[in-house]
C-alpha cells in the first residue's frame, strides 16, 4: 500500500512526526484503513505531508509565520524607513494642499502659461484651457488638481532620483547588472502586488505610502532612458571631449547629459504617463483625486460618477501627453545632427 | 625651406599596441617578430602597431600615411593617450608622457595638444561660437577674452557671420573649418589631424590643404596630419612616415621617398603619382657640381613640370640651381626627364 503515511514510517520518522502532538490523531484514511491506488496519491504539498505527519507545517502556517515576520522587522524597518520618507508625505501634503488652497482663477492661467511656455504652441494651450473650463464646469476641478499634485510630486521625484540612478548604470557595467533585474522586476509585478509589502510598513492613511507605489511603478523608464541616453552619445564627441581634456564632471554636464537629453525626456514623458496610470489605483490607498471617484463608481455601482471620472482621466492622459511630447519635440528638434 | 635641422618634439619609441583579450601576454611573440595576419589567427589578437620607432619635428607637418587599417588613427591616439599603449615610449620634449598621472596627463590635452578630426565630432547642441571656445572653456578661461580670440580665429578661417549657427546648419567643408578654429584656439603647440580632410569633396579638401598651409606659414605648429590620400601627404609633409599593417616600412622626406622608394609596397603607392608637378629640381638636381650649362640660373623649388614649360620641352638644355641667391648645383633636362620614370621602371 502506497502513502504518505507509510513512507514516514517506514523512514522511522514516526515519533518525530508524531512528537509535536502528544495523542496524534489518526489520520482518516488510517482510521478507515483506506487503500489508496498508486495514482490517486496526490502531489506531496505541505497540506498533504501535514496530514500524514503533523510535524510538517501547512500552508496557512507558512503564510501566518511570514506575516509575524513581517510584523515583528517593521517597527525596525519603520525606524530607518520612516525619517527617509517622511519628507515624501510632507511634498505630497503641502503641495496638495498649495494647489486645491490657490484660487482656480490664479492656477489655471498659470498652467496655461507654463503651458505655453514649454510647448510653444497656442494649439495646445487652448486644448488645455477648454480641459480646465470642463472640468471646472463639471465640479471636478479639485480631483483633477489633487491627481495633477500627486503626479507633479512624484514625476518631479522621480526626476531627481532617476536620473542620477541611470547616469550611475551608463557609467559603471556592474551597476547595471545589478539594477536591471530590480527594474525589470518593478516593471513587470502587477501593480497590486507591491502594495501589500507598502501597506505592512506604513500606514494606510500615510500620503507616502501611495506616493512610494507611484514612484516604484513610474521611476523605471527615466532610469532605463537615462542610461540608455548616455550610453548612446556618439563616441566621436566623447573623444573629442577627452582629447581637450575634459574632466569626468564636465564631460557629463556639457556634453554627455545634454546630448542625452532627448531620451531623457522621452522617459520623464512615460514617468508621467505611469504616474497617471498607478494614481487612479493608488486611491484604493487612499490617494485623492479622481481615482477615488472611479473606486466609489465601482464599489457602490454607481456608474455614471465612474463613467465620469474615467473620463476625466482620459482628458487628463491626453494633455499630459501633448505637452511633455510637443516639449519633446522641441528638444529633439534644436538637436537634430 | 628648413635649414637648421628642426628639433624632435615627440619621439616614439618601440611603441606596441595590441588590440584583444590579454595584449600583456602576447608581447613576448611580438618581440619575437609575429606578423599581424599570424597573430590574428592564432590567437585573435589584432595587432594595430608593430615597434613603431618615429620622431616628430617641432614647427613641422608630419604626415602618417597608410591604407585604411594600417593603424594610422591609432597611432594618433597614442600621442595623447586616448589610447594606452601596449607597451613603448611616448617622449614629448624628452619627458616620457607614460608616466603622467590623470591631472597631468588632462594639463597636456588641455593645453599643448589640439586635435581636428575626421567626421568633425562638432558638439550639435552648442553655436559654431561655442564649438569654437571649447579649449578656453574646458581651462576655466575668462571669457570675454577667450571669446575674442576664438571670433579672431572664426574670421581667419572664413567663418564670419556663421559664429550663432548651429553645426548641422553648415556644410562638410564649413564644419570642418569650426574644427579648425577650435584646435587653433585652443593655441596649443602640438595639432593632431586624424583624416581631418578625409570626409571633403576634392574641391573643399584642396582648399582646406591650402589653407592649412597658409596658417602654418605664420603658426609653426606642430602638425601630425593622417590621410590615405598620397597627393595629400606630398602636398602636406615636410616628413612623411608610412605605415603598414602596423609597422613603419618608410620614413623620409616626401621627394626622397618618391625617388627611393624602399619596399615594393610603396613603389605601387607612388606608382599613380604625377611626378613632373611633385618632384622639385632640389631633389633631382647634381647637388654642388659646377657643371657648365648652356641656359641661366632657376629656383630649386620649381617643380619638373615648370622647368620642362620654361625648358619648351628641349631636352638639350641645363641650367644652374640656385637657392637664396646661391649657387647650389646644376641641372640637364636629360635627368629631368629621367626622374620622370618610374623607379620600378628605372629599376628593371
Ligand atoms: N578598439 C579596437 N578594438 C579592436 N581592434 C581595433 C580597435 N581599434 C582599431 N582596431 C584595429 O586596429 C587596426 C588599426 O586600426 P586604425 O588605427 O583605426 O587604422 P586606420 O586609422 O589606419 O584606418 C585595424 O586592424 C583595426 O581593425
Ligand atoms: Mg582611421
Amino acid at each position: 500500500m502506497l502513502s504518505y503515511e507509510n513512507i514516514f514510517d517506514s523512514l522511522g520518522l514516526r515519533e518525530w512526526c508524531d512528537e509535536s502532538q502528544a495523542n496524534s490523531l489518526m489520520s482518516l484514511s488510517q482510521l478507515r484503513g483506506d487503500k489508496i491506488e498508486w495514482w490517486e496519491l496526490p502531489f506531496p504539498s505541505l497540506d498533504n505531508l501535514h496530514k500524514a505527519c503533523s510535524a510538517i507545517p501547512q500552508t496557512r502556517d507558512l503564510t501566518a509565520s511570514l506575516e509575524t515576520g513581517f510584523l515583528a522587522v517593521r517597527p525596525s524597518l519603520r525606524l530607518v524607513l520612516d525619517p527617509l520618507t517622511q519628507p515624501l508625505s510632507w511634498a505630497l501634503d503641502y503641495t496638495l494642499l498649495f494647489f486645491t488652497t490657490m484660487p482656480w482663477w490664479a492656477l489655471v492661467p498659470l498652467i496655461l502659461l507654463i503651458t505655453q511656455f514649454v510647448t510653444k504652441s497656442s494649439r495646445i494651450t487652448f486644448l488645455v484651457a477648454i480641459c480646465f473650463v470642463f472640468f471646472l464646469f463639471i465640479d471636478h476641478y479639485t480631483y483633477a488638481i489633487q491627481t495633477l499634485s500627486i503626479i507633479f510630486v512624484c514625476t518631479v521625484l522621480c526626476t531627481l532620483i532617476g536620473i542620477p540612478i541611470g547616469i550611475l548604470m551608463s557609467k559603471n557595467d556592474s551597476a547595471q547588472r545589478m539594477i536591471t533585474p530590480v527594474l525589470d522586476m518593478l516593471q513587470t509585478l502587477p501593480t497590486f502586488v507591491y502594495l501589500i509589502p507598502l501597506i505592512f510598513l506604513f500606514k494606510i492613511t500615510e500620503p507616502k505610502l501611495y506616493g512610494l507605489a507611484i514612484m516604484f511603478y513610474s521611476i523605471v523608464p527615466v532610469i532605463r532612458l537615462t542610461n540608455l541616453g548616455i550610453r548612446l552619445v556618439d563616441k566621436n564627441l566623447i573623444e573629442a571631449a577627452d582629447a581637450y581634456g575634459m574632466t569626468a564632471r564636465q564631460r557629463l554636464v556639457n556634453v554627455e547629459i545634454p546630448l542625452a537629453l532627448p531620451n531623457i525626456m522621452a522617459g520623464v514623458n512615460q514617468t508621467i504617463m505611469m504616474s497617471l496610470a498607478m494614481v487612479v489605483i493608488a486611491s484604493l490607498v487612499s490617494a485623492p483625486g479622481l481615482g477615488t471617484l472611479v473606486l466609489d463608481g465601482i464599489n457602490n455601482l454607481r456608474l455614471g460618477v465612474g463613467f465620469v471620472a474615467g473620463f476625466g482621466i482620459v482628458v487628463l492622459a491626453v494633455i499630459l501627453d501633448r505637452i511633455s511630447k510637443t516639449a519633446l519635440a522641441r528638444i529633439d528638434e534644436s538637436r537634430k545632427i | 625651406m628648413k635649414t637648421t635641422s628642426p628639433n624632435v618634439k615627440i619621439s616614439i619609441r618601440k611603441l606596441f599596441k595590441v588590440f584583444g583579450e590579454d595584449p600583456v601576454n602576447i608581447l613576448p611573440l611580438l618581440y619575437d617578430g609575429i606578423d599581424k595576419a599570424e597573430l590574428q589567427k592564432s590567437s585573435g589578437h589584432v595587432l594595430a602597431l608593430n615597434n613603431i620607432n618615429i620622431d616628430i619635428f617641432d614647427g613641422l607637418i608630419t604626415v602618417i600615411m597608410g591604407l585604411s587599417g594600417s593603424g594610422k588613427s591609432t597611432l594618433v591616439r597614442h600621442m595623447n593617450r586616448l589610447i594606452e599603449p601596449t607597451s613603448g615610449k611616448i617622449l614629448m620634449d624628452g619627458n616620457d608622457i607614460m608616466d603622467y598621472g590623470d591631472y597631468e596627463l588632462r594639463q597636456l590635452r588641455q593645453n599643448r595638444m589640439s586635435m581636428v578630426f575626421q567626421k568633425f565630432a562638432l558638439m550639435p547642441h552648442q553655436t559654431v561660437l561655442e564649438n569654437t571656445l571649447m579649449a578656453p572653456i574646458v581651462r576655466g578661461e575668462n571669457l570675454e577674452k577667450a571669446t575674442e580670440n576664438g571670433l579672431r580665429w572664426l574670421k581667419r578661417v572664413d567663418l564670419e557671420g556663421s559664429e550663432q549657427a548651429y553645426p548641422h546648419q553648415l556644410s562638410g567643408g564649413m564644419q570642418q573649418r569650426v574644427g579648425l578654429a577650435r584646435a587653433l584656439t585652443s593655441n596649443a603647440e602640438i595639432m593632431l589631424m586624424d583624416e581631418a580632410f578625409s570626409a571633403l569633396d576634392p574641391l573643399i579638401r584642396t582648399s582646406m590643404q591650402d589653407l592649412l598651409l597658409q596658417l602654418q606659414q605664420d603658426l609653426h605648429k606642430t602638425i601630425i596630419h593622417i590621410t590615405h590620400d598620397l597627393d595629400e601627404a606630398l602636398k602636406l609633409a615636410d616628413h612623411l612616415v608610412i605605415l603598414k599593417d602596423g609597422f613603419v616600412v618608410q620614413q623620409g622626406e616626401p621627394q626622397h621617398i618618391l625617388l627611393k622608394p624602399s619596399d615594393p609596397y610603396i613603389e605601387e603607392f607612388v606608382s599613380d603619382i604625377n611626378r613632373a608637378r611633385v618632384l622639385k629640381i632640389r631633389s633631382v638636381m647634381e647637388e654642388g657640381s659646377r657643371r657648365k650649362v648652356s641656359h641661366g640660373s632657376i629656383n630649386a623649388n620649381i617643380s619638373l613640370e615648370t622647368l620642362i614649360a620654361i625648358a619648351e620641352g628641349d631636352t638639350s638644355r641645363s641650367y644652374e640651381v640656385e637657392d637664396g641667391g646661391n649657387t647650389i648645383g646644376t641641372i640637364s633636362m636629360q635627368e629631368v626627364f629621367q626622374a620622370l620614370v618610374r623607379y620600378d621602371i628605372q629599376h628593371k
